[in-house]
């Protein structure tokens, strides 16, 4: 055991710059697909519950598509077919040739597929904001923009952070696929690092050990988001 | 279109001849890993809601472990990573277990599938009114026949929505199966794709299948809990 331990020690020196890139690019990946996924769930949230049917459609056809697909078969539709379409584009158009990379269409599947859960999330808060608050802010004068942002969001959010808590977690996993379509992310890397150094075992150990120190410290910091957030509430319930 | 689906037809569904491949494999991947993780759910959730602490802890762990690390990189330990280590090679039994990739790919999926269902097994016997304990008890439930009787029947329905989604995120989940060469349908339609360079027909088909797994499934669930969870609508 010990000698197996040195050895590892040994090899993880010269490996520790790969590693610790991969563990940026994973963090990268996973930090702007969750942006891109909350501007499409607000959105898809606000198509919900839109007065247009048209737009309720759209949203409904969205998010039942998307949850009655597996994340990695649209991850490879998206990453060969957005490859096949461009190329057929470009070569129309006679433009230069486009490559997409693992990293963009990793951001962007990710983004479209949790998009459709947060757009179930952030329905469901918005529903629990009571309409009053809304039509307060209306007599008050404030735009619709500022009664979103200073009154309803902030209200939504409360309700929204459990269910958008959970979604990250698994966001925060699902990154682990984008590997799969090429991307030099930590599962890749410890891969690459883990197959030339003879210890396979010892560096997908290490990255397992990686996701689950990244999703400990994301529950410390959603705990901490949802107690601010709860602030209002237990000092008028006290 | 036509073409790919004259041609391909066969795997995506069934077989391509030589082994099971497409649909029945992803089911046989999705029920069995169920089946298996909610074996192994059963005891676990009872011990992880135990009042000892040695027998919490443990599988508290376990849970942990397999809820807080994706599963690819399960898969990718128990198939390539295990199997790396000399020590298992040698080992005759090991050695034939753990070089067929459906095995490897069937274990991480049955392990981590557990994880999930523990914790909402265990949400559920939490939940359980306490009254209803109490009037077992006082009925002479005692020990296993308290669990046995009343507490793992009642947890089990009230765990059905919660664990139809389960089910289902498990289902899309088989989708990794491939990466261990296990030939389920995401890998009949990369076969389509690099062969015949349909990408929307080749993966579009393969979505169409895995939706329609989809809604059977909530239907099923549906239906289930008519049958089993009808009894709460006496309580609203």
């Amino acid at each position: 055991m010990l000698p197996a331990f040195t050895q590892f020690a040994a090899s993880l020196g010269g490996f520790l710059p790969m590693l610790l890139h991969g563990v940026w690019v994973t963090l990268q990946l996973a930090l702007l697909s969750l942006l891109l996924g909350l501007i499409l769930g607000l959105l898809g949230a606000g198509a919900k519950l839109s007065r247009v049917r048209a737009w309720r459609l759209c949203a409904q056809v969205y998010t039942t598509l998307i949850r009655g697909v597996p994340d990695l078969l649209l991850m490879l539709l998206i990453f060969y077919g957005l490859q096949t379409g461009l190329s057929r584009l470009t070569s129309e158009l006679g433009w230069a040739y486009i490559d997409v990379d693992p990293f963009s269409a990793g951001v962007i599947t990710l983004g479209f597929i949790y998009g459709a859960y947060f757009t179930e999330t952030f329905r469901g808060a918005l529903l629990a904001v009571p309409r009053g608050q809304f039509q307060a802010a209306k007599a008050l004068g404030l735009t619709f923009r500022q009664s979103f942002v200073h009154v309803i969001f902030p209200q939504m959010m409360r309700f929204a952070l459990p269910g958008l808590g959970n979604n990250w977690m698994v966001l925060l996993k699902a990154t682990a696929l984008v590997s799969i379509i090429g991307l030099a992310d930590l599962v890749k890397v410890a891969q690459m690092a883990g197959k030339s150094s003879q210890q396979l075992l010892a560096f997908l150990l290490l990255a397992a050990l990686v996701y689950l120190l990244l999703s400990s410290v994301s529950n410390a910091a959603l705990r901490w988001l949802e107690r601010r957030y709860g602030d209002g509430v237990q000092e008028s319930s006290s | 279109m036509i073409e790919l689906i004259q041609e391909y037809w066969r795997p995506f569904i069934y077989s391509d001849g030589q082994q099971i491949t497409g649909l029945a494999m992803t089911l046989w991947l999705t029920s069995a890993s169920s089946c298996l993780g909610l074996l192994l759910a059963l005891p676990l959730s009872i011990a992880r809601t135990s009042s000892r602490r040695w027998l919490r802890w443990p599988v508290q762990s376990f849970t942990y472990v397999f809820r807080g690390t994706p599963l690819y990189i399960q898969l990718l330990i128990f198939y390539t990573g295990i199997y790396s280590i000399g020590a298992v090679r040698e080992q005759p039994l090991l050695d034939a277990f753990f070089r067929e990739a459906l095995n490897c790919t069937l274990l991480a999926f049955a392990l981590n599938t557990a994880a999930y269902t523990t914790e909402i097994l265990a949400g559920a016997i939490r939940a359980m009114p306490r009254g209803e304990i109490e009037a077992a008890r006082s009925l002479g439930f005692d020990g296993w026949k308290l669990y046995v009787h009343l507490i793992m029947p009642s947890a089990l329905r009230r765990s059905l929505p919660y664990y139809s989604n389960e089910v289902i995120f498990m289902l899309h989940s088989t989708t990794l199966a491939f990466t261990a060469t296990v030939p389920d349908i995401l890998k009949v339609a990369r076969d389509a794709n690099a062969a015949t360079f349909l990408t929307f027909q080749s993966f579009g088909l393969a979505a169409a299948l895995y939706l329609c797994i989809t809604f059977a499934l909530i239907c099923l669930f549906r239906l289930a809990e008519r049958r089993w969870l009808s009894f709460l609508d006496s309580n609203r």
